[in-house]
């Protein structure tokens, strides 16, 4: 489904990735570790189009995206979270949710101008679906509040039900539960697995290993910018060089 | 018309200041949109020069029908702003203010030697644009009802714009351009579109305008002209349509207000000065002084809702002290 | 693909020589901005010469006369971008209300010897003074308070903007009250009283390394051309020293890497936000008298050296100090240059357009670093 080739990243003399090939296996669910400033973050920035890489070849769902305007790539079925919640906090919940659509829809100024029936019908049936992602992420109580006056624990879901609005194939989460206590990141966790049911490839970056383990078919291990390791959990978790690298900063 | 003007002119809006008070909010309007898709241009002042320009060439040359000439007018104000939004909508900030301001001086330098630069090219002399004397003698035919009509339409357009996809993409990308974009709306395509829907307003109003007054100057059109539009969109806020219109009248009716105030008379004998054949300075005196007091202290503008339900919450927790306590 | 590699290696190297030279003028500062100052000067001979020579010379425009002019304009450019660039430098900001700041200072300088009867020498220094505390002044008033809050670079724009109309057209209601006219001249007598601006200058031949320069100048310089030259290099390398040697100076260079750091380091970033000010403002005042005394004094001077000194720093690069003084030789040129072709209603023109390529084709400016977009 997804696949790097050889991507590198550099941000005028650093590397922030070098050489990075990876796979994701379509209705999977991958895992992305690595400490902080690994990369990770602008590995995600580089899939998604908000950066691009300096070398390097990227291909999602049969399409080379390294060069591709962030805006096709969402319309490929590619959509992701923020490490920092980035909602609109403005909007409403609700409309966070519809503003996501945006990409489903068609309807022009001209037809609002003219009140046409497309663009009355178009909008009901993205209220419709904005309602199902609110009642799936109980969101429902909170439709109306704006975004950013929202609990934290809600913005976090409602970052992964404004991104699964776009209509993915495929999804990628950037540390989705930091700030979380157990219980929230076992309940996120649960999410994901619902995610994958409904048959969507899912790449989620994380700190926390009980996440990873809890969901990850696959782990790729990311360290000063380089793939050190990629295996199944339960390897990685014996991993030598890993453990030095990362999971040994922990205890 | 005439019992709008019999309420008016009691409060010293005479048909003349209204009229200027309706193209301030159009204009206000025009600048509303390119900030509500989060791009700070200054160019606006330079698609009203293009809409005064090519429409009054139009009706005073080439004998136009007026309603024609004006449409012209916005279509040339539309297509100078597609040509430009290209290179310089991949600026953003302050190098976009700075880029529009730049474009708005070439335009007026344009405008004051366009007849030597045709006389170069063409090699016949022939008086266009008039240079820095301008075009005298226009036919006054812009009337109230003209501009009543065209800010009906402007608005009905905005607020159609609100409720539509279109609307809410230039709201995300306001908030977050690089979360809009991967929302999958395409950034550029819609600021650009924005640009030019501005220029288009700005053109149409100074169409009307330029047959309005009799005469059009090329100085009309400058920095300070587009200092005065973005000081109706500031001054009423930008989150409603509703704020750029109060914006554009009160500074429209500002010279009114210093009248009837007499802070002329004041300043005057503060300094111990007469100052009254230099009206127009305290006018521009007081914008500045609204300008930044504004920005300091009002950032939402004075038009913003969300202020005024803050206001009136604060009174009524004054009135209602029981009501504090239960919340 | 090999091409691709090929670009990339040149990038690379290019960055590289950038790299060496900015470490070079950051240690010698002096020696650099000479270097920048003769270069530019030099380009700045030739280009009016190749203007002005084939066609067009007369008696008033020979490549002599339009050097000479340059180098004044240039002078003149430099003294009051330098002010603007510092700004932005350690703020980030720009002030728009930079160009009344110039306008306050040549006001109280002329208000002084006018008004106050006050001997000339005390008009540069009363200028400066006040172009300082005003520029003090609009900080408090229009950045301060937008800075506690963590408004947008755009609010600062507008604020400043309000400043400016303020400034300018109360100092119209000033003009009127204090010389019934709202513009007036430096007393003439006292003008020509400065032994710096007595008589004219007998040049007859200048050579660098035998290249001769000016030859048979029948024209009578200016003095007051020479010294506005004189008095910005001076300043310019007074300014770069101050940062590059002085406490304060590193003091605010760190400030301009960032406040916060700064303040944890135990700066003091007000007093720091405060001398940037009063430096930059005193810089706009002395251009300010000193223009003013070759010309008119008026509210309404500084708006158009205003929109220059932008074009000049967008040219040089916002946050370079030195970008100002060569984008203010390469303003000064194109304008001599467009006016010894007899296209002098083009002077305005060229300066915009100027301003408008250079956002389009490099908008850090010729010295500025890449501007960087963060995801
Ligand atoms: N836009 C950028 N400009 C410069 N450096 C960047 C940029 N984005 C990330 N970096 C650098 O790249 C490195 C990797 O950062 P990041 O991808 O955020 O790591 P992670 O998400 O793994 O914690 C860091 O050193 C960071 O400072
Ligand atoms: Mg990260």
């Amino acid at each position: 489904m997804l696949e790097l080739r050889e991507v590198t990243k550099n941000y005028g003399g650093l590397r922030s990735l070098d050489s990075v090939n990876l796979h994701a296996e379509a209705e999977m669910i991958t895992g992305l570790i690595g400490p902080n400033g690994a990369g990770k973050t602008t590995m995600i920035n580089c899939i998604s189009g908000l950066d691009h890489p300096t070398s390097g070849e990227i291909i999602f769902d049969g399409h080379s995206i390294e060069r591709t305007p962030a805006h096709r790539i969402t319309g490929y079925g590619l959509a992701r979270t923020y490490q920092n919640i980035r909602l609109f906090n403005q909007m409403s919940v609700l409309e966070n949710l519809i503003v996501a659509q945006h990409s489903d829809g068609r309807a022009t100024l001209v037809e609002a101008l003219f009140f046409l029936p497309s663009h009355l019908r178009e909008y009901r049936q993205q209220r419709e679906r904005a309602f199902e992602l609110l009642e799936r992420f109980h969101l429902m109580n909170v439709k109306d509040a704006p975004a950013g006056s929202l609990p934290y624990g809600d913005q976090r879901r409602l970052e992964m039900a404004r991104a699964l609005a776009t209509n993915p194939k495929m999804i990628l989460l950037d540390e989705p539960t930091a700030g979380m206590n157990p219980i929230e990141t076992h309940e996120l966790g649960e999410h994901i697995l619902q995610m994958k049911e409904d048959g969507l490839t899912i790449l989620v970056i994380e700190h926390d290993m009980s996440l990873i383990s809890q969901v990850c078919d696959e782990v790729y291990v990311l360290n000063f910018g380089v793939i050190i390791a990629n295996d199944t959990v339960e390897n990685i978790k014996q991993n030598e060089e890993v453990i030095v690298a990362y999971l040994g900063r922990e205890d | 018309m005439e019992f709008i003007f019999d309420l008016l002119t009691p409060y010293g809006i005479t048909e003349n200041t209204f009229q200027n008070m309706l193209i301030a909010a159009i204009l206000g309007i025009s600048i509303y949109i390119t900030l509500y898709a989060g791009l700070f241009s200054l160019a606006n002042a330079g698609f009203m020069a293009t809409g005064a320009y090519v429409s009054v060439i139009l009706t005073t040359r080439y004998e136009w029908d007026f309603l024609l000439a004006v449409g012209a007018g916005i279509i040339a104000a539309g297509l100078i702003s597609a040509i430009i939004s290209v290179p310089v909508l991949r600026l953003s900030d302050i190098y976009l203010a700075i880029a529009t301001i730049g474009f708005g001086e070439i335009l007026v330098v344009l405008l004051r030697n366009f007849d030597r630069i045709y006389e170069l090219i063409v090699n016949k002399e022939e008086t266009i644009t008039g240079g820095a004397t301008g075009i005298k003698g226009i036919p006054v035919i812009t009337t109230t009802e003209y501009l009543l009509l065209y800010l009906g339409i402007v608005v009905f357009l905005m607020v159609r714009l609100h409720r539509s996809r279109f609307g809410r993409a230039l709201v995300a990308i306001r908030q977050d351009n690089k979360v809009a974009a991967n929302m999958g709306i395409n950034v550029v395509y819609y600021q650009n579109m924005a640009f030019i829907l501005g220029a288009m307003i700005a053109g149409g109003a100074g169409a009307l305008h330029g047959h309005l007054n009799r005469i059009i100057l090329p100085e009309n059109y400058g920095f300070d002209r587009a200092v005065d539009i973005l000081t109706f969109a500031v001054l009423g806020g930008t989150t409603t349509i509703i704020g750029p219109i109060v914006g554009g009248f009160i500074i429209a009716y500002l010279p009114e207000i210093l009248r009837r105030t007499d802070l002329v008379g004041l300043l005057g004998d503060i300094f111990g000065t007469d100052l009254g054949r230099y009206q127009a300075n305290v006018r521009d005196m007081t914008v500045g002084m609204i300008l930044l007091g504004v920005i300091v202290f009002l950032p939402q503008g004075i038009a913003s809702p969300a202020m005024w339900r803050r206001v009136a919450n604060r009174i009524w927790n004054l009135f209602n002290p029981a009501e504090k306590s239960d919340a | 693909m090999a091409t691709h590699q090929n670009s990339l290696e040149w990038r690379a190297s290019v960055r590289e020589i950038r790299n060496r030279l900015k470490v070079l003028t950051e240690r010698y500062p002096i020696i650099a901005n000479v270097l920048i100052i003769v270069l530019s000067a030099l380009l700045g001979y030739f280009i009016p010469y190749l203007a002005a020579e084939p066609i067009f010379r007369t008696e008033f425009n020979n490549p002599e006369q339009n050097f000479i002019l340059m180098l004044a304009r240039a002078g003149w450019y430099s003294m009051f971008a330098l002010g603007y660039a510092l700004v932005f430098s350690i703020l980030g900001l720009l002030n728009l209300a930079h160009g009344a700041v110039y306008m306050a200072g040549a006001f109280a300088g002329l208000w002084i010897t006018a008004n106050q009867d006050l001997p000339i020498e005390y008009a540069l220094p009363a200028g400066m003074l006040a172009g300082g505390l005003i520029g003090i002044l609009v900080d408090w008033v229009a950045f301060l308070p937008l800075r506690a809050r963590n408004a947008p670079r755009t609010s600062q724009l507008i604020s400043s903007i309000g400043a400016s109309i303020f400034l300018v057209n109360l100092a119209f209601i000033l003009f009127i009250d204090q010389f019934n006219a709202p513009v007036n001249r430096f007393p003439a007598e006292k003008v020509n009283s400065i032994r710096a601006f007595q008589g004219t200058v007998p040049i007859e031949r200048i050579e660098v390394f035998g290249l001769t320069l000016i030859d048979q100048l029948d024209y009578t310089v200016f003095p007051m051309q020479v010294t506005m030259f004189v008095v910005a290099i001076v300043m310019l390398i007074f300014l770069q020293f101050v940062i590059a040697h002085s406490k304060i100076g590193k003091a605010m260079r760190v400030v301009a890497y960032n406040p916060k750091v700064a303040q944890l380091l135990g700066i003091n970033v007000s007093l720091i936000f405060a001398v940037t000010f009063f430096l930059s403002g005193a810089f706009a005042g002395a251009a300010g008298v000193l223009q003013g005394m070759f010309r008119v004094v008026g509210p309404f001077m500084g708006s158009e050296v205003g929109l220059i000194g932008l074009t000049v720093i967008v040219l040089g690069g916002m946050r370079s100090i030195p970008g100002a003084v060569v984008g203010s030789f390469i303003i000064a040129n194109l304008q001599i240059a467009t006016i010894a072709m007899g296209y002098s209603w083009l002077e305005e023109a060229v300066v915009f357009l100027a301003l408008f390529l250079m956002l389009l084709i490099r908008p850090q400016g010729i010295l500025g670093e890449p501007l960087q977009d963060r995801a």
